[in-house]
């Protein structure tokens, strides 16, 4: 069976996700962070930020809404049972603060088959809510046996 | 802080037995492999397996931790290969490279018993 090509370039509806201060903390907590930056108001105000900071791979949580979609995308046919992450790339912007609102888009960049496997290249490009970019992702996924 | 060429940057962390639950609230990635053991042994993994992304934040934490705060990291780049496991120890080690304008590249990866669970981890970070 090889690999559906049509999705490529396929754009997907725009998210918006509204960060929140615990979210950040619970987050923050999650990966084991401990810079008062994304824990304390206070001493994010010390330095500057409006709230606590997101850590930069907050970015999972704000833009993985977008890419989800696509995953389970039937024009795109992913195998979700048989899908491992491949590789990640995230290129950032300005800081994502607690009161932040990121929108995010979608689009599918490659579709292709290498030695028996799909591969599923996935962009986003989020932005706060000035328009500032925050963060470009760049998500492949792999599908055993879809090639 | 400046980072030198030359220079190494290293994090050691154990994910504990229940990383992967507080990870999944946390992100939003419920995936049954990570948080439900029979499903994971269903499925023929040797158990739940720590989210992948889970582990790239411990490389970014490195990274801003050793450059001085999250500000600094600019691009973080990696490949996912092999499964984390819970309740082992990773270590992620990093090399500073020669200045490349702006910034200065680190090359690292994540180790977990002599498995590179992270190859070809590039950083990017404000100088």
């Amino acid at each position: 069976m090889a690999v559906n090509t049509e999705a490529i370039g396929k754009m997907f509806a725009p998210t918006t996700y509204a960060v929140g201060r615990e979210k950040v903390r619970e987050y923050a907590a999650a990966v084991g962070e401990t810079n008062p930056l994304y824990f304390d108001p206070e001493a994010a105000r010390g330095a500057g930020y409006a709230d606590v900071v997101a850590p930069p791979m907050f970015a999972v949580v704000y833009a993985s809404r977008s890419v989800v979609p696509a995953l389970f995308d039937p024009e795109i046919g992913i195998d979700f049972a048989m899908m491992v992450h491949g590789a990640q790339d995230f290129r950032w912007g300005e800081l994502v603060v607690a009161g932040d609102e990121i929108t995010t888009t979608a689009r599918v960049s490659d579709i292709s088959e290498r030695a028996g496997m799909g591969f599923y290249v996935f962009e986003t490009e989020s932005r706060n809510q000035r328009g500032d970019p925050v963060c470009a992702g760049v998500w492949t996924n792999i599908v055993r046996g879809a090639g | 802080m400046s980072l030198e060429a030359g220079q190494a940057i290293e994090l050691t962390v154990t994910p504990d037995r229940y990383v992967t639950v507080r990870y999944a609230g946390a992100s939003g990635d419920f995936n049954p492999i990570h948080i439900d053991e029979d499903f994971a042994r269903q499925v023929g993994l040797p158990g739940r397996i720590v989210h992948g992304l889970w582990t790239m934040a411990q490389v970014a934490r490195a990274h801003c931790d050793a450059a001085g705060g999250p500000e600094k990291l600019k691009r973080l780049s990696v490949e996912f290969r092999g499964m984390g496991r819970l309740e082992e120890e990773i270590v992620v080690r990093g090399t500073v490279q020669a200045p490349s304008g702006e910034v200065s590249v680190v090359h690292s990866e994540a180790v977990q018993g002599g498995r590179r669970i992270i190859r070809n981890a590039v950083a990017e970070l404000a100088r």
